[in-house]
């Protein structure tokens, strides 16, 4: 299993192995927050992004992946993040030959409220 | 023309995630604003490559949205983003600071609306354009 990126020690994502899914978990640090008392959106979108990530190494098993890179994000804020522990898992929609398209979501004590979600395409570059 | 708005103030960007980013406000107008943050390898998806994450340009783009909101607005409304999407449309050049510029080009009394543009260095080669629509939450 690969490092995770350096913007993930950043604002300290780190793998979540409870569930057996590709979770990334996030605890509460003041360098997260955005306005006060809420996780700032930018740290959303990247947990988001990072579990695209994560979920799509994982349908390559024990190959090496291509290298992904990101066409677009479309993000959508539910709740405010509040300061806690934060959790995101993604899922892979489909893999193409070029393209691929995951959907991710992210919530906190309460999986059944999430406070975003987001859809990607990613370039496999192979 | 009223007095520049301190957003640095303003905003908490003395603190939290854009102090952690280093985001300075760049230049504003009426409607639009422009912040950027310089390049680190902490900020990277690579480090040997060097490639930034997605996520350091999607808190620029957001900060300087909510920027550009409060100078068309001429006060700070508590908001929250509803949603957000971006285009990549290059690779940033490693090494090479960020800098956004998001223009409110629609206000209503509960929603406002922003286009935002992010370069590396040359404002007509963009890496990344985005729109995001924010919610007014209180007052």
């Amino acid at each position: 299993m690969t490092e995770l990126p350096p913007y993930a020690e950043m604002i300290g994502a780190r793998r979540n192995d409870t569930t057996g899914e590709p979770m990334l978990s996030l605890s509460w640090r003041t360098t997260i927050q955005g306005r006060v008392g809420f996780i700032h959106g930018g740290v959303i979108a990247g947990l988001l992004e990072m579990a695209c990530y994560e979920a799509l190494t994982r349908e390559f098993r024990d190959a090496a992946p291509p290298r992904f890179k990101p066409i677009n994000v479309a993000i959508d804020y539910l709740r405010g993040g509040l300061m806690i522990d934060t959790h995101a898992v993604a899922q892979v929609i489909r893999i193409g030959k070029r393209v691929a398209n995951a959907s991710a979501f992210c919530w906190q004590d309460d999986r059944s409220k999430p406070i975003a979600t987001a859809r990607m395409h990613l370039m496999l570059d192979r | 023309m009223e007095s520049p708005i301190d957003f640095v103030q303003l905003m908490g960007m003395t603190g939290g995630h854009s102090a952690d980013l280093g985001l300075r406000m760049v230049a504003q107008g009426e409607d639009w604003a422009e912040l950027c943050f310089d390049y680190d390898p902490r900020l990277t998806m690579n480090a040997e490559i060097g490639i930034l994450a997605s996520g350091p340009i999607i808190s620029l783009i957001d900060s300087a949205s909510g920027a550009a909101i409060v100078t068309k607005t001429q006060r700070v409304r508590p908001m929250a983003t509803l949603d957000l999407r971006i285009d990549y449309l290059r690779a940033a050049k490693p090494g090479r600071s960020i800098t956004a510029r998001a223009t409110c080009y629609r206000l209503t009394r509960n929603v406002a609306f922003v286009r935002c543009e992010a370069h590396d260095g040359d404002p007509d080669d963009l890496v990344a354009y985005a729109m995001a629509s924010f919610f007014f939450t209180g007052d």
